[in-house]
């Protein structure tokens, strides 16, 4: 061993401050893990305290969720397939948040996605199914990318704040496929539930081999895997973390913000457009009213809780999907309304969104801080 | 003159009482988003207080009977929501918009939550001045039915407009508002007169969200507010942070809010859905035309995060 570092008994790589290497490698690390973490456990803790408060046992609140959402191979399955479109739907808030915008519009993508992507797939019907999936889903994209897109644009050229533009398209994207399915899409045949007509059968994605899962799911881990590399690994996710820093900075350097802005925004909206797309070609079978479901807001949550971390996203988003698919459970058994879970994600919020006044407050994880070890 | 057979002339009739129902909540949101943005900060949850001040209102008009303890009841929880956001933007490092998205997605679920068992009973509403009673044709007399809270509004636009220019509190709200730097350096202490401003914010919201559930549609249901707590945000951007403008800019929402109920009314459905969106759409358009992004917005505080 070569004696660089001036303790010379010292068993392993040392680092400056002489404590092991690798104890000051996880210490830098481990902030990211822990903050959240402890706060996720706040959050519970302060929803423990409202349960029993309004007279129910938070033990029994947790068991049910914990058997409603993970306690069994079904309920995992059905964990696993809350979370897919959640993936999506977060990837739709943490890749403009590199920009440090804040889209909240989401739904609104993933409604146009799947009303585009069932308009296409009934218009092709009769073409190879490869092809009209492909179809389907490229309109999904397009559907869903040119409307964040459009968020982004108005934000760079216009200087419309972003969160407010996002949250009305929404509101817009919903009142346009409700004309839709009223109107020119709709199937004669759906009298209590206007919906477009129903996708044949050989169009609709099946399930992952060996589970009760579609194939959403990976669609969307590959998805936020391709996304952490564009923003880890490529020059441009480099160059969109510049840009969210200080605009004026990336300007200097010759970065090309408002195409930037844009691209991040478009691929954004792609998927949550692509979400769209899953729900109708894997879950409904047609386009209509479910699409709003409220995975574009619970999508918001997952990325904040991620940190905005694509790869952070994949087990925060089955997570969420396992909280989401035991409200049911929860209502039945321990007779609290439905709500009882948007309170849940309300209080996890707010405690990790003040938990973000913690970062950089402990010496703990931060070796520069650490005295010299003797 | 056959009183029901106004023909055509129901629809601008129409939109103008619909103007004065509607804009109502608008007019009281964005009174209380105006004193919180002039103090230099943004609230995006009034969109979560409306709809639990909503609840609030409801429930207590249910268990005593009384509306006028209702619409107390919405703004003292419209200040508590309020506070809630004023205490923990105060912390460095917690972002006030993200905040507010979160106490939108909380006050909801929260008033869900307990609104549930007070879906079904009926509350007793607030009440209406009969301005139409001159008329005997009854599209006349509805459109001039306006509730004592419309009116109550209006007054609050004018007094707010001449309090921001002519009383201290009205004077330190804005210098606040527009450099933390020189209010601290006059002795005034800015995270407690945001706190204050957000905290009176909150309580305007939840009397906006009173009135949708005790006047108009009055009832409570899961699907009370349609975003209006976010666009009175937009809306008060429009309305360049001053009050009248405010009261001015609810009053074309309202009337834009009003447009696809009127037109069905005379039988057009036609795009129906479309003309629901209208206020949303007239927002974004609005947006677009106001915002720019080589200058500053006129009047814009200069502590607000919104506009930087």
């Amino acid at each position: 061993m070569t004696d660089t570092v001036s303790s010379a008994d010292a068993p392993a790589m040392l680092g400056v401050r002489g404590y092991p290497a690798a104890l000051e490698w996880i210490a830098r690390r481990a902030e990211a893990f822990v903050i959240p973490l402890a706060a996720l456990v706040v959050g519970m803790v302060l929803f423990s305290l409202f349960i029993a408060v309004v007279g129910k046992s938070p033990v029994q609140l947790y068991e049910t969720m914990w058997r409603g959402g993970f306690g069994s191979w079904f309920s995992i399955q059905n964990s696993l397939s809350r979370g897919a479109p959640l993936l999506l739907a977060a990837l739709c808030v943490a890749l403009p948040a590199r920009l440090g915008l804040v889209v909240i519009g989401g739904e609104g993508a993933i409604v146009l996605g799947g009303v585009a992507a069932a308009a296409i797939g009934v218009a092709l019907s009769g073409a190879p199914s490869f092809i009209v999936i492909l179809a389907m889903g490229v309109a999904g994209v397009a559907a869903g990318g040119i409307w964040i897109g459009a968020v982004g644009a108005l934000r760079h050229y216009r200087a419309v704040n972003e969160t407010i533009s996002s949250l009305l398209m929404a509101y817009i994207a919903i009142a346009l496929m409700n004309q839709l399915v009223e109107g020119p899409l709709r199937d004669p045949a759906s009298l209590n539930k206007p919906s477009t007509q129903p996708l044949a059968d050989i169009y609709r994605i099946g399930n992952i081999p060996g589970m009760e899962v579609h194939w959403g799911l990976a669609v969307g881990v590959v998805a936020c895997v391709l996304s952490w590399v564009l923003i880890e690994k490529t020059r441009w996710g480099f160059a969109a973390r510049i840009a969210g820093g200080n605009v004026r900075a990336a300007q200097v350097q010759g970065l090309a913000v408002g195409p930037l802005i844009v691209g991040f925004t478009a691929l954004a909206g792609g998927f949550a457009g692509l979400a769209g797309m899953l729900e109708v070609a894997a879950v409904q079978g047609s386009a209509n009213g479910s699409l709003a479901a409220g995975y574009g807001y619970t999508g918001i949550l997952v990325a904040f809780l991620a940190r905005h971390n694509p790869l952070a996203i994949i087990p925060v988003a089955i997570l969420l999907g396992g909280i989401d698919a035991s409200g049911g459970l929860i209502q039945r058994r321990m007779d609290l309304p439905d709500a009882t879970v948007l309170v849940l994600q309300g209080m996890i919020f707010i405690v990790i969104l003040f938990s973000e006044t913690l970062y950089g407050r402990f010496k703990a994880f931060n070796p520069d801080l650490w005295q010299r070890a003797s | 003159m056959d009183a029901t057979g106004i023909g055509l002339w129901g629809v601008p009739l129409a939109i103008l009482g619909g103007a004065i129902r509607v804009s109502t909540p608008f007019i009281f949101v964005s009174l209380g988003e105006a004193i919180t943005e002039r103090s230099g900060r943004i609230n995006l949850g009034l969109e979560g207080t409306l709809v639990f001040g909503a609840m609030t209102a409801y429930a207590v008009a249910v268990m005593t009977g009384s509306p006028w303890l209702g619409l107390l009841a919405a703004a003292a929880a419209g200040l508590c929501f309020g506070l809630f956001h004023g205490w923990i933007c105060k912390f460095p490092k917690v972002n006030d918009i993200a905040i507010g998205i979160a106490l939108m997605l909380f006050g909801s679920g929260l008033a869900f939550f307990f609104g549930k068992p007070f879906i079904k009973p009926k509350a007793p509403n607030l009440p209406a001045i009969p301005f139409g009673a001159w008329s005997d044709i009854p599209q006349v007399q509805a459109a001039l039915d306006v509730n004592v809270l419309f009116l109550i509004g209006a007054a609050l636009s004018l007094v707010l407009w001449w309090a921001f220019r002519n009383t201290r509190a009205g004077l330190i709200v804005r210098v606040v508002g527009d450099s933390s730097d020189a209010a601290r350096a006059m002795g005034f202490n800015p995270k407690t007169v945001r706190l204050v401003a957000t905290g009176v914010g909150g309580a305007l919201a939840g009397i906006g969200g009173a009135y949708l559930s005790l006047y108009y549609p009055g009832s409570w249901t899961e699907r009370i507010s349609s975003g209006q707590g976010l666009m009175a945000v937009a809306l008060v951007i429009f309305a360049r942070w001053n009050p009248l403008g405010c009261f001015a800019a609810a009053l074309l929402f309202g009337g834009a809010g009003a447009l696809g109920p009127a037109l069905q009314s005379v039988g057009v459905t036609q795009g129906y859905y479309l003309f629901y969106a209208a206020p949303y759409i007239l927002t974004l358009i609005i947006m677009i035309a106001t915002s720019s992004p080589t200058r500053s917005l006129a009047g814009a505080p200069g502590e607000l995060s919104i506009t930087k």
